[in-house]
C-alpha cells in the first residue's frame, strides 16, 4: 500500500487531499452556511450614499462624465468598480482588511474583525491580505475627506511626507482634482470599508454637504 | 543508489537519448530562465518604490503594486513550472524507462504553457488581476491552465503508471503531486472566486497558497532531489524507511497546514489551532527528510568542494532546514501577535521559494545544461560566482527582512505612529534592495556563462566530448 502506486494516487493523491478539504473548507463554509451573502445593491447604506453625494458635490463634471445620476444603482456599480480597482493594482498586497484581537490593534483601528463583514459580495475573493506595508483599510471608510484621499493617490507625498505608496496618477485626469472613473471608484471603495460599522466616525454628526460647506466652522 | 533503479532493472542496457526529448528539456530550461529575469526586474522595482527610488513612479504600466504581482506569479508558473517540467522531462523517462505518453503533447504542453505565463504577464499588465495571493492569474486564463495541468498529468502519468516493478521514491512524490497540482489550482482559483465568500473563502485561500507550496513545488522538487543527489554522490539514499515516513507524512499533514496563513482572522479559532498543530508536525517530518540526505551525504563531503550541482543541492537544504525552523516559531500564537503583515513573512517567503528550490533549479541548471548542450561550462569561475552571489545575496535579503519583521511588528504594537515603522525600515530596505542586486549579478554571471557555453557548443562538433550516458562524478568534462 505506501509504496504501490493505487496507494499512492488514491490515498496520498485523492484521500488525504479531500480530507484537508472536507475539515479545512467544507467545516467553516457549513458553519457560516446561515450567514446569508450580502449583494452590492444591499451594501449601499446611508453612509455610502453620503460619500457618494459628497463625490458628485466635489467634482461635479467628472461626476456627470463617468457616473452619471447619482442613485444607488450607480453607487452599488461604482462601489463593485472600485473593488476590481483595488484588485487590478495590488492594493492589497500592501494593505490588510483585518483587525486582529492581538497586539493593540482595535486600539489603532477600532472593532476587532468578524465574519459577518465578509459575507458579501465584495468579498468575493476576500481581501483580507497578507502584508502591511501601510495601515490596515477595514476601518478606513470616513476617517478622511474624499478630497484628502484624491490628493493621496494622486500624490501620496503632499499629505504624507515620506510615503512609500505609489503615485497613481492614472486615477485622475491630469489634476488631483480631477478624478477620473478608476479614481472615483476606488474612492469609494475606501469609502465603503467600515462603513456598516456603528462606530463608522462621521456617522453621528452628518450634516448634508452643502449646508456645512456654506458653514465650514460648524 | 536503490536496487530498484533503473540500469539494474533493465534487461539490456538502454539509450536514454532514446527517451528523452532532450530539446525540449533545454527549451523548459530557457523558458524558466526568461521567467526568472522578468521576475526580479518586478521585485526590484518594487523594493525601489519602497526606499522611494522608483525613478518612474506614476506610470501606469510600471505600477509597483502590478509588478509585485508579476513578480510572485512569474515565480511560480514561469521559472518554477518550467524548471519542472524541464527537468521532469528529462527524469521521468529515465527513473521508467518508459516514453512520456505522447512527444507531440509534450511540444504542445510546451507552447501552451508559455501562453498561460505570458498571458498571466501581459493580463497582470493591463490590470486584470485575480484577487486571489499567487492565484492572480486573470480568471480567464485559469481555465487553460487548468486543461494545461490536466494534459502535463497524463502526460507523465502515462510512464508512471506503465513502468514495471516497485517504484522509486522519486516517483511516489511525482504521482502524488500531478493529482494535488490539478486539485489545488481547480480549488484555488474557482471557488473563493463564484462559489464562497468572506471568511470561508479566506480558508480556502489559505489552503491554496499552501498547498501550492506544499502539493506542487515542495513534492516535485523532493522528488528531484532523491533522483538527482545519489546519481550525484554515486550512493543510494541512506535509509529506505525515513523516505517512506517523509512522503506519507507531508502527504497527510502538508493539506492541513493552509488556515496558518491566517490566524488570529475571524476563522473558527479551532481551525486555526489544529493548522498550528499539523504545522508543527510538518517540521518533524521535514526534519527526517533532511536527516537522511545529511546522511547519504555522510562520508562524501568533500564532493561539496568540488561538484558544485551538489553544492547547489545542499546549500538549498540547509535553508530549508532553517525556513523550517523559522516556521516552527512563527507558526506560534505569540509569534502572530508580532511578526503577522510584516516583513519577517517576505523574508520567510524569500528563503524557501528561492533559497530552496531557486538554488536547487539553478544545482539541476548547472548539471544537466553541459549534457544537453554536449559541451562543458564556458567557466568554472562563472559558475562559482554564480553561486556565491546567489547564495550570499538570499542569505543576505532573508536575514535582513526577517530581522526588518520584528522591528516592524514593534513598531505597531507600540502604536507609534504608522510612519515610524515605515521609516524604520528604510536601512533594511536597503540592505534588501543591495542584496537583491547581488542575486541579479550572479544571473547575470549565468547567463553569460551559458551563452557562451552556447556558442562553444554550436562551434565546435563535439559529440564524442562528453558522452550524454555518463552519469560520472565529474559535472565538466575538466
Ligand atoms: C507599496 C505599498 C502600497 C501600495 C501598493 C498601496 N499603498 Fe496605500 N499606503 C501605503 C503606505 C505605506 C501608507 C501610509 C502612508 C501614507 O499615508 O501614505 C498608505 C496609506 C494609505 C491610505 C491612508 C490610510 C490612512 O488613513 O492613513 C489609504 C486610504 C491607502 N493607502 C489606500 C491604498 C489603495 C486604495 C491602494 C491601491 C490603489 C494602495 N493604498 C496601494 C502603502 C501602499
Ligand atoms: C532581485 C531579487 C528580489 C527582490 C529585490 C525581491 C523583492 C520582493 C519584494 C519587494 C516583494 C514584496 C514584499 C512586500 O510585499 O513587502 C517580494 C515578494 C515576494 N518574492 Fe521576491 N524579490 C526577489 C527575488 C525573488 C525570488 C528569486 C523569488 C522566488 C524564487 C521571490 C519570491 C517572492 C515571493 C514568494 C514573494 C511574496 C511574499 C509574501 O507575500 O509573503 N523573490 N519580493
Amino acid at each position: 500500500m505506501f509504496e504501490n502506486k493505487s496507494g499512492i494516487l488514491l490515498i496520498a493523491g485523492l484521500g488525504f487531499f479531500l480530507f484537508s478539504f472536507v475539515s479545512n473548507a467544507l467545516v467553516p463554509i457549513l458553519m457560516y452556511r446561515h450567514l446569508p451573502e450580502q449583494t452590492v445593491e444591499q451594501l449601499v447604506t446611508q453612509n455610502v450614499l453620503y460619500q457618494f453625494e459628497d463625490l458628485k458635490i466635489r467634482y461635479p463634471e467628472q461626476f456627470k462624465t463617468y457616473v452619471g445620476e447619482a442613485t444607488a444603482e450607480n453607487c452599488a456599480k461604482l462601489l463593485k468598480r472600485g473593488r476590481d480597482v483595488y484588485v487590478a493594482e495590488g492594493c492589497w498586497h500592501c494593505h490588510s482588511q483585518f483587525v486582529r484581537p492581538v497586539s493593540n490593534e482595535s486600539r489603532r483601528w477600532g472593532p476587532v474583525s468578524q465574519t459577518i463583514e465578509y459575507q458579501n459580495e465584495l468579498q468575493r475573493p476576500v481581501m483580507f491580505g497578507t502584508r502591511r506595508v501601510g495601515p490596515d483599510l477595514s476601518r478606513e471608510g470616513g476617517r478622511r475627506g474624499n478630497d484628502w484621499h484624491a490628493v493621496h493617490f494622486y500624490d501620496p507625498p503632499t499629505v504624507s511626507p515620506d510615503s512609500p505608496m505609489p503615485k497613481y496618477r492614472w486615477f485622475f485626469d491630469g489634476a488631483p482634482n480631477k478624478p477620473n472613473e478608476r479614481g472615483l471608484a476606488v474612492i469609494l471603495y475606501v469609502q465603503w470599508l467600515g462603513s456598516w460599522l456603528e462606530s463608522y466616525p462621521l456617522y453621528e454628526n452628518y450634516l448634508p454637504i452643502q449646508e456645512s460647506m456654506s458653514n465650514p466652522t460648524e | 543508489m536503490n536496487s530498484t533503479t533503473s540500469h539494474e532493472l533493465a534487461a539490456e542496457p538502454i539509450d536514454p537519448t532514446e527517451l528523452v526529448e532532450e530539446r525540449l528539456v533545454l527549451w523548459y530550461f530557457l523558458a524558466a530562465i526568461v521567467s526568472i529575469s522578468i521576475s526580479l526586474l518586478g521585485g526590484l522595482l518594487m523594493s525601489m518604490q519602497l526606499i522611494h527610488w522608483n525613478p518612474h513612479d506614476g506610470v501606469e504600466y510600471l505600477s509597483p503594486g502590478r509588478w509585485r504581482m508579476i513578480h510572485t506569479n512569474a515565480i511560480a508558473y514561469g521559472f518554477i513550472a518550467n524548471s519542472f517540467l524541464g527537468a521532469l522531462h528529462w527524469a521521468i523517462p529515465r527513473l521508467t524507462l518508459k516514453k512520456v505518453l505522447c512527444r507531440r503533447l509534450s511540444y504542445f504542453i510546451f507552447a501552451a504553457w508559455q501562453v498561460v505565463v505570458l498571458s498571466t504577464v501581459a493580463g497582470i499588465l493591463m490590470g486584470h488581476a485575480q484577487g486571489v495571493e499567487w492565484g492572480e492569474t486573470p480568471v480567464w486564463i485559469d481555465p487553460l491552465a487548468q486543461v494545461g495541468l490536466f494534459l502535463v498529468a497524463i502526460n507523465f502519468l502515462t510512464p508512471i503508471i506503465r513502468a514495471k516493478g516497485p517504484l522509486y521514491v522519486s516517483l511516489w512524490y511525482f504521482m502524488a503531486a500531478f493529482v494535488w497540482t490539478f486539485l489545488t489550482y481547480a480549488m484555488g482559483n474557482f471557488m473563493p472566486q463564484y462559489y464562497v465568500s468572506g471568511t470561508s473563502a479566506g480558508a480556502i485561500t489559505g489552503l491554496f497558497i499552501h498547498d501550492l507550496v506544499g502539493l506542487f513545488v515542495t513534492p516535485l522538487a523532493w522528488g528531484l532531489m532523491y533522483y538527482f543527489v545519489p546519481i550525484l554522490l554515486q550512493k543510494p539514499i541512506w535509509s529506505h524507511g525515513l523516505s517512506l515516513v517523509g512522503f506519507w507524512g507531508l502527504a497527510f499533514f502538508y493539506p492541513l497546514n493552509g488556515i496558518h496563513h491566517f490566524l488570529l482572522s475571524p476563522i473558527p479559532m479551532f481551525l486555526q489551532y489544529s493548522a498550528i498543530v499539523a504545522t508543527v508536525a510538518v517540521e518533524f517530518v521535514v526534519l527526517t527528510v533532511i536527516i537522511n540526505f545529511f546522511g547519504t551525504l555522510w562520508g562524501s563531503s568533500r564532493a561539496l568542494v568540488t561538484n558544485i550541482p551538489l553544492r547547489w543541492f545542499y546549500t538549498g537544504m540547509v535553508c530549508y532546514f532553517l525556513t523550517c525552523l523559522q516556521c516552527s516559531m512563527q507558526v506560534t500564537i505569540s509569534f502572530q501577535k508580532v511578526i503577522h503583515f510584516s516583513d519577517w513573512v517576505v523574508g520567510h517567503a524569500h528563503l524557501v521559494m528561492f533559497g530552496v528550490f531557486g538554488l536547487w533549479f539553478f544545482g539541476m541548471m548547472t548539471y544537466l545544461f553541459p549534457r544537453l548542450l554536449r559541451h562543458p561550462w564556458y567557466s568554472r569561475n562563472l559558475c562559482e560566482w554564480h553561486y556565491w552571489l546567489t547564495a550570499v545575496g538570499i542569505f543576505v535579503m532573508a536575514s535582513d527582512l526577517i530581522l526588518a519583521g520584528l522591528f516592524q511588528g514593534y513598531y505597531w504594537v507600540s502604536l507609534q505612529p504608522w510612519d515610524a515603522s515605515v521609516n524604520g525600515s528604510q536601512p533594511f530596505w536597503i540592505v534588501r534592495f543591495v542584496a537583491g542586486v547581488a542575486i541579479i549579478s550572479g544571473q547575470i554571471c549565468f547567463f553569460v556563462n551559458l551563452w557562451k557555453t552556447w556558442r562553444l557548443a554550436r562551434a565546435s562538433d563535439v559529440e564524442s566530448l562528453l558522452p550524454n550516458t555518463t552519469y560520472g562524478p565529474a559535472w565538466t568534462a575538466e
